[in-house]
C-alpha cells in the first residue's frame, strides 16, 4: 500500500458538512425512522378503529404529555422527509442546481420542518 | 430487462408514490385541522367512506412501495455482505408486508360495520 501514511480525517463530528449534505442525511435517516415507526403507525390504526374504547386510550395517549412530544417529533420527521424530499423533486427538474439557490433551498428544507411541526401539532391539539 | 432500466423503474416509482404520499397527507392534515375528529364513530365514519377508504388503501400501498424502495437503497448502500444484505432484505419485506396486510385489513373492515 503506497499511501499508508496519508492521514485519515473521517470523524464525521470533525467534517463540516454543506448544508446540502446535512438536509440529505437527515432525508435518510428520517426515512429510515418512518419505516421503523410503520408497525407502531399499524397498531395505532388498529387501535382507534376497534372499538369506542380503542380510539379513546389512542386519544388519551396522544393528548398526553408524552404523546404531544412524541407526536411533534414525527411531525417535524415527517415534514423534514417531505420538504427534503420535495428538494431532491426540484433537483431533479434541474431547479435550483445554482450553488447559492442550491444551498438556500436546502436551508429553507430544513429549517421549515420544525415550524411546520410546531405549527401543525399546535393546530391539531 | 437490463440492470439500467431495473434502477429507472425504481427511480421512476421512488417520484410517483412519493407524490401521492405528499398528496394524500397535506389533503388529510389539511381536511382534520379544519374538522377535527371528536368521537370513534366519528374517524370510522370518515375511513368507511368509498372515497376516503380507496384513498387510504391506496396511500398504504404507495407506502409500503416507497418504503420499500427506500430503506432497500439504504441496505444496499451500508451492508456490504451479501448474506447480511439479503437478511436485511428479507426482515424489511416481512415487517412491511405485515404492517401492509394488517392496515389493508383494518382499512377495509371498517366498510362493513
Amino acid at each position: 500500500m503506497p499511501h499508508d501514511s496519508r492521514p485519515k480525517f473521517l470523524n464525521l463530528l470533525a467534517i463540516r458538512q454543506p448544508i446540502g449534505a446535512v438536509t440529505s442525511i437527515l432525508h435518510r435517516l428520517t426515512g429510515v425512522l418512518l419505516f421503523l415507526l410503520l408497525p407502531v403507525a399499524a397498531w395505532l390504526l388498529e387501535l382507534s378503529l376497534r372499538d369506542p374504547a380503542g380510539y379513546a386510550r389512542a386519544a388519551a395517549w396522544l393528548e398526553g404529555t408524552a404523546g404531544r412530544a412524541a407526536l411533534l417529533l414525527l411531525a417535524w420527521i415527517v415534514f423534514h422527509h417531505l420538504f427534503a424530499g420535495i428538494r431532491f423533486l426540484l433537483l431533479d427538474l434541474d431547479l435550483g442546481m445554482e450553488l447559492t439557490a442550491a444551498r438556500r433551498m436546502a436551508w429553507v428544507a430544513t429549517l421549515a420542518a420544525p415550524l411546520a411541526a410546531l405549527l401543525f401539532v399546535g393546530g391539531v391539539l | 430487462m437490463s440492470r439500467q432500466a431495473h434502477g429507472l423503474r425504481a427511480w421512476l416509482l421512488q417520484r410517483f408514490t412519493a407524490a401521492y404520499i405528499a398528496l394524500y397527507i397535506l389533503v388529510t392534515g389539511v381536511w382534520f385541522l379544519w374538522q377535527p375528529l371528536h368521537s370513534h364513530a366519528q374517524w370510522q365514519a370518515w375511513l368507511a367512506a368509498p372515497l376516503p377508504n380507496l384513498a387510504t388503501a391506496l396511500f398504504i400501498v404507495t407506502l409500503l412501495i416507497h418504503a420499500w424502495v427506500g430503506v432497500r437503497d439504504v441496505i444496499m448502500d451500508y451492508a456490504r455482505h451479501t448474506g447480511l444484505r439479503v437478511s436485511l432484505m428479507a426482515l424489511v419485506a416481512v415487517v412491511l408486508g405485515g404492517c401492509g396486510l394488517w392496515s389493508l385489513r383494518v382499512v377495509f373492515a371498517v366498510v362493513g360495520q
